[in-house]
């Protein structure tokens, strides 16, 4: 019994970093109707800043608490991070916004390979050490083991999803973001400032997007320049499972994809004789992807939209 | 636009291509010369060597490189004669880019370049699917690294390794596992490449023929970062020891997952986290765990601190692993090469097959399969955040270190 | 096609003949030149423009961006593979299925097609009514199951020997002679690279072939209505369903055809061929040289087949000269100037370096009512 819900514990927390990323694809797709394949390279990026940051903080000499100089990092990253989101958006997703839908899929891979390669010229492809500077005491429930910084990443995917889901409702820019959501056009005639709304889209994705990332190097105690690209397919698949463009869908998909790898990789090889087994873990998330779009396109938590041509 | 038409284009374009090929053609003669030039002074005879000398592994590549030209401008200054004539060495390295594809063309690039013999590659990848071009040509190949048991057991004569393969590794350390740390139940990772399934496979064999219970089997891949949910499969089963087959990109925070769910069983493997990464990225957790190396320890190898101080006075740098194989590949090569009288690779391939060289790395013969004899492998274990060597497997010579190491272990 | 060659014929002709020589002293020309080096580049370079003929079936023709298209190369491949060499004897040994093994290459050919296809049609059906970004991701994924299975389907049965790949594949062996030796015509000695250069050749040409016949058939102008409008086209009375998969099997049969290919070229096939890379260096091909046009495509996969080669000449020379030291890999940039091609063609460039002149002025049809606009505007001005 405790194994189960060290599987459950184990899920929960992978769920909590796929949904902290899948808000990040949830919110463009909301509102452009794109993947933003770039995603994964931007959570990339921000655990290699924060790393670099952080090292060249403690390397000069600053003697700050752990947690601290986390954090300090972050605002090195956040920006840079931020300016990269709205670039991109800028540069390649922007000139192609009446083009076929085609056009600026074909960029956002390029955006991608691009950011991917990037990084290997200025860290090289070894993994980088994420300095053991959070708090991860174990602490004993029910026979499992969860850590301090496990737990903060559980709280910090249901704290971002709420100030979310706060700011898309009751802010300014949240009204603008639907109205953008439903009708570009007619939200412009509005009085809408379209390019705004959406450069601030990508902009605030793209911090999360570096949390997110501080948060995955943190938690496994590394960061490397291809570590974007699954993480950020799964994270997608997460989003399209909760409902593409569903804030509180992003955090389901992402709590229960995270559980179904878990409990997949734990149980499956027992149940089936070892035919399938932990081997398959990341075939779970690509059956999921294709069972959800083919059976239920709008995911658990999406309305049922006409298609888009 | 009709079939015609393209065929009016395409032929345009390739007029133009073959006209620009023809005014780049010199540079590949230029290249040629020296072989060609041969009779006006020595002859030259050449040595291919292949590794990746780009990405990930490039300074692995770099030193396998220097291990090879150490021992060609030692021979040139040494001044060699085969055959009664004196002859010259020159090594054409290539980068392989520890790719499949570019290996197969770098092998048919010393193929066309007409290279005595080859040293070479690094990875199993690599060395397997160039062996055949290699084979084809009549060319012989030392790898000085790729473990890959496949690599001789093709069948081709012109296959050789001085190096125990990943039988003889996944063997060594299975015993280990069984007789030094004593354990009674072992659950095992791969990581679904290639090597480190290899080296599981190889592992789970030999723990089980020495009554060894495999509690458990689980995988993950080598893009991984989480591993709690195999791991904590495993916590149910209660092993002993933990062997991973890998490299340490995935070891170190697999090692630390481990910890963190407060599992105590040890994690052994190869050499694909015998690194100082592997201490590095699993931090203080790395304490007390083991994995192996082909091959002597450095400081018990017969001629290595000579070796040592001619690699860092020529090359300005340390050895990183291979570069005395590769050393030791070149000099035993053309030893060949002296006593058949000849470099042309049909004449001197029986006298390599009978091989009984004293290298730096120790005693070196060849099997018929071209694996080398008695290859050892020592296993280390992390000691206040070093490899430290505890027990040399595999060969009769070193069997009393193994036996040595057991009385070691208890104090640990 | 018929009004065309009438206008030109003998200058057709003419052209057909030289461009027919050129072709076939080729590999002669670069083996004496640069060395059977790039004969094997050649060959290789023949098994792109078959793949990238594939795909473009898919994307360029019937718009369905396809990002898992390797996988079907690597079904041709472990066809072959499986079929030809000795992994899959002992377990066929007795079974009354030996019969599988080593059939003559006209055979196991078209059985790879027809496999690859079938997966293709797999592939096809349930993502039929996705569209764009949904049906590239639920292909990548396909992409990435294909090859996860072949790296585990060596337990609890040893079919594709898992992450060690197949080895010892036999060469392609023709009227009784094994390509792996070389054959003296006329005094002509033909090597293992020329044998395979004639060869792919000879399924490159035939693939062209069948694209060109394709694209202006009844099927082919389906494929670009319903690339262009999917609901009209099927208010036009075009089956989508049937023409989509058709689409899809096609492509893949040909990508199945070049993989088999691949696998006897090389002896030796494991998963860490057909990553997801692959595909997107395909895609690169395809997008690059100008999607639905035949040229266009053979232009994009020679030359993105010629970048890294060229690189690596250039590159790491250049390094060793001005700095002494290996800074920058010829991998890395090879692989940032694809993704920058990527972008840089879908910004500027839509419609490719070398498009049909339909698809020019597709993408450009605003540049043409502008420049209306302005005549207009000078004129009355």
């Amino acid at each position: 019994m405790d194994i189960f819900i060290q599987q459950l514990i184990n899920g929960l927390v992978v769920g909590s970093i796929y949904a902290l990323i899948a808000l990040g694809y949830t919110m463009v797709y909301g509102i452009l109707q794109l993947i933003n394949f770039a995603h994964g390279e931007i959570v990339m990026m921000g655990a290699m800043i924060t790393i670099s940051a952080v090292s060249i903080l403690s390397g000069s000499g600053v003697n700050l608490p752990g947690p601290l100089l986390v954090v300090a990092g972050l605002l090195v990253s956040i920006p840079i991070t931020m300016l990269l989101g709205f670039t991109i958006e800028r540069v390649a997703y922007r000139p192609l916004r009446k083009a076929p839908r085609l056009a600026p899929l074909i960029t956002a891979i390029g955006i991608s390979i691009v950011l991917q390669q990037v990084a290997v010229l200025i860290w090289k492809n070894n993994p980088r050490s994420f300095p053991d500077l959070l708090p991860h005491a174990s602490h004993d429930f029910m026979g499992a083991v969860i850590t301090d910084l496990q737990i903060l990443i559980v709280v910090l995917a249901l704290v971002v999803m709420g100030g979310l889901l706060i700011m898309v409702e009751k802010t300014k820019l949240g009204r603008a973001m639907r109205a953008v959501s439903m009708n570009q056009s007619v939200a412009s005639l509005m009085g809408v400032n379209i390019n705004y709304v959406i450069s601030m889209t990508f902009v605030i994705g793209s911090a999360l997007g570096a949390v997110a990332g501080v948060m995955v190097g943190a938690n496994y105690g590394l960061a490397y320049p291809t570590m974007g690209f699954m993480i950020g397919l799964k994270a997608f698949t997460a989003a399209v499972l909760g409902g593409i463009g569903n804030l509180a869908g992003a955090v389901a998909g992402g709590l229960l994809l995270g559980i179904i790898e878990s409990v997949g990789a734990g149980y499956l090889g027992p149940i089936t004789g070892g035919v399938l087994g932990s081997h398959y873990q990341d075939i779970f998330a690509f059956m999921v992807l294709i069972l959800v779009l083919v059976f239920r396109p709008s995911g658990l938590l999406g309305e049922r939209v006409a298609e888009r041509a | 636009m009709t079939l015609a038409r393209y065929s009016l284009i395409a032929t345009a374009v390739l007029a133009l291509a073959a006209c620009g090929k023809q005014e780049e053609a010199p540079a590949p003669d230029a290249a040629g010369a020296p072989a060609a030039a041969a009779p006006a002074g020595d002859e030259v005879i050449k040595i291919g060597h292949a590794a990746p000398l780009t990405g990930n592994i490039a300074h692995l590549g770099k030193d396998n490189e220097n291990g090879v030209r150490l021992a060609i401008e030692e021979l040139n200054a040494e001044g060699v004669e085969i055959g009664g004539k004196k002859v010259k060495f020159e090594m054409i390295s290539e980068d392989d880019q520890a790719d499949p594809k570019t290996a197969t063309t770098v092998a048919q690039r010393f193929v066309d370049a007409k290279v005595a013999g080859v040293i070479g590659h690094l990875n199993s990848g690599t060395t397997i699917p160039s062996s055949k071009l290699y084979s084809d040509a009549g060319i012989p190949q030392i790898s000085p690294s790729a473990t890959n048991p496949q690599y001789t057991l093709q069948g081709f004569k012109t296959a050789y390794r001085v190096i125990a393969n990943d039988v003889a590794q996944g063997g060594a350390l299975g015993e280990f596992a069984a007789t030094n740390l004593k354990a009674k139940k072992v659950a095992i990772i791969d990581d679904r490449t290639a090597y480190g399934q290899g080296l599981a496979d190889e592992f789970e064999k030999a723990a089980k023929a020495k009554g060894v219970e495999v509690v458990g089997r689980e995988f993950t891949t080598n893009q991984a970062t989480d591993f709690m949910a195999i791991l904590t499969t495993i916590k149910g089963k209660k092993p002993d020891v933990i062997f991973y087959g890998g490299m340490d990109a995935q070891a170190g925070p697999l090692t630390q997952q481990l910890k963190k769910l407060g599992i105590a069983a040890k994690v052994i493997g190869g050499d694909g986290f015998q690194t100082g990464e592997y201490i590095k990225l699993a931090g203080d957790n790395a304490e007390g765990q083991f994995a192996s190396q082909p091959g002597m320890p450095k400081d018990k190898m017969p001629g290595f601190a000579d070796f040592d101080k001619k690699y860092k006075a020529k090359f300005n740098t340390d050895i990183q692993i291979y570069a005395p194989f590769t050393y030791d590949a070149t000099r035993l090569m053309v030893e060949a090469m002296k006593r058949a009288g000849s470099a042309d690779p049909a004449k001197y391939l029986p006298e390599l097959a009978k091989t009984d060289y004293q290298g730096v790395t120790g005693p070196i013969k060849f099997d018929e399969k071209g694996d080398i004899v008695g290859g050892q492998v020592t296993v280390y274990q992390v000691k206040a955040g070093k490899w430290e060597a505890v027990a040399t497997v595999g060969s009769p010579a070193a069997a009393p270190a193994a036996a040595a190491a057991p009385a070691e272990q208890p104090k640990q | 096609m018929l009004a065309n060659i009438k206008q030109s014929k003998p200058a057709a002709y003419a052209g057909m003949a030289i461009f027919a020589v050129v072709l076939a002293v080729l590999p002669f020309v670069m083996g004496a030149t640069l060395g059977n080096t790039w004969v094997r580049n050649l060959d290789l370079a023949m098994l792109y423009i078959m793949l990238a003929l594939g795909l473009n079936i898919v994307v360029g023709y019937a718009g369905l961006l396809d990002l898992g298209y390797i996988a079907f190369y690597a079904v041709g491949a472990y066809v072959y593979a499986l079929l030809n060499s000795p992994h899959l004897v002992p377990m066929l040994s007795g079974t009354g299925f030996e019969w599988l093994l080593h059939m003559p290459l006209l055979v196991v050919l078209p059985l790879a097609a027809l496999l690859a296809g079938i997966f293709g049609v797999l592939l096809g059906s349930p993502t039929l009514k996705l569209r764009g970004d949904y049906l590239a991701i639920v292909t990548l994924g396909f992409g990435e199951i294909v090859r996860l299975f072949m790296n585990n389907l060596d337990r609890p049965i040893n079919i594709t020997n898992g992450p060690q790949g197949v080895n010892l594949i036999e060469p392609v062996s023709l009227f009784g002679h094994k390509f792996s030796q070389a054959i003296t015509v006329f005094g002509i000695e033909f090597r293992s690279v020329h044998l395979y250069y004639y060869l792919f050749l000879a399924l490159a040409l035939l693939i062209i072939v069948v694209s060109i016949r394709l694209q202006s058939s009844r099927i082919g102008r389906a494929w670009v209505a319903i690339r262009e409008d999917e609901i009209a086209a099927q208010a036009m009375g075009i089956n989508t369903r049937n023409v989509k998969l058709l689409a899809f099997a096609m492509g893949a049969s040909f990508g199945g055809v070049s993989g088999a290919m691949f696998a006897s070229f090389q002896g030796f096939v494991s998963p860490e061929s057909f990553i997801l890379m692959e595909s997107i260096v395909v895609l690169a091909m395809v997008v690059l040289g100008g999607m639905g046009h035949i040229p266009g495509v053979i232009l994009g996969a020679v030359l993105l087949f010629l970048t890294p080669e060229v690189l690596r000449d250039v590159v790491n020379p250049l390094q060793d000269k001005l700095i002494g030291e290996r800074l920058v890999n010829p991998e890395n940039l090879r692989m940032l100037l694809f993704g920058i091609a990527l972008i840089f063609v879908m910004l500027v460039r839509p419609e490719g370096l070398w498009p049909s002149k339909q698809r020019k002025a597709e993408f450009h049809e605003d540049d043409d009512l502008k420049a209306k606009d302005a005549e207009k505007e000078a004129a009355h001005g």
